[in-house]
């Protein structure tokens, strides 16, 4: 199963990338699972983890961290929205 | 009648009240709001946002205001990049019937598009950029709706 994974704002930049496209493990079937194995990954993913305020996408809309993922999906990860 | 766009350019306040009020002859209400770019200590803000889903997002609140109110037209623009301060950032147009749809329309989509719409800011100070931190009482207005 892979999904295209994107970060946004002050997330992107405590980030080593903007973007990536990622095969998950058998297992990761939610938002909160992909957060947990992605921030996993190594000190330089650890904000995925740490950072409380956190919100996410899935398909371009707003979902709950208990959403499923799915094969094709688009996830987002980002901090709290700031516009208007 | 519902106008969504995302630009980096400026818009005309005049020209798109003009334009919602002349949406029907049966416009009664226009009420239009316009967030700006506070000075002070602030050099420049910088607005990213999430391509795509910033449009959706934003459809999707004028779907649920026109589900909510009696309606006649709706315009939300948001600006995007390197704004200074006293520039324009965001419009958010209401036309209806009576006033009393305009304006309660008009509040929701405003609070609801700063805690739901994709968009963040990146302000700068004196040699320093920092993102802007997401309030507790802009969720709070949101909550209202």
């Amino acid at each position: 199963m892979a999904v295209r994974v994107l970060y946004f704002a002050a997330l992107r930049d405590a980030l080593p990338l903007a973007e990536e496209s990622v095969a998950l493990p058998a297992g990761v079937e939610t938002m909160a699972a992909l957060r947990a194995w992605l921030g996993a990954r190594g000190e330089a993913w650890a904000p995925l983890v740490t950072w409380k305020t956190l919100r996410c996408a899935r398909n371009q809309a707003l979902c709950a961290w208990d959403e499923p993922v799915r094969d094709g999906d688009e996830v987002a990860f980002f901090p709290p929205v700031t516009g208007g | 009648m519902w106008t969504v766009r995302v630009q980096i350019e400026d818009f005309d306040v005049g020209a798109e009240d003009e334009r919602l009020q002349g949406a029907s002859p049966e416009v009664g209400a226009v009420v239009s709001f316009v967030g700006t770019v506070r000075g002070g200590e602030v050099r420049s803000m910088t607005l990213e946002h999430y391509p795509g889903m910033t449009e959706k997002s934003l459809e999707a609140l004028v779907e649920e205001a026109r589900r909510r109110w009696s309606l006649i037209a709706v315009t939300v623009i948001h600006r995007v990049g390197r704004l200074m301060p006293g520039e324009r950032i965001v419009f958010v147009g209401v036309a209806s019937r009576h006033r009393a749809d305009a304006f309660a329309a008009c509040e929701f989509l405003i609070d609801r598009l700063k805690t739901e719409a994709p968009f963040w800011k990146k302000e700068e100070t004196e040699g320093v950029a920092r993102w802007v931190e997401a309030r507790e009482s802009d969720e709070k207005r949101a909550r209202r709706w």
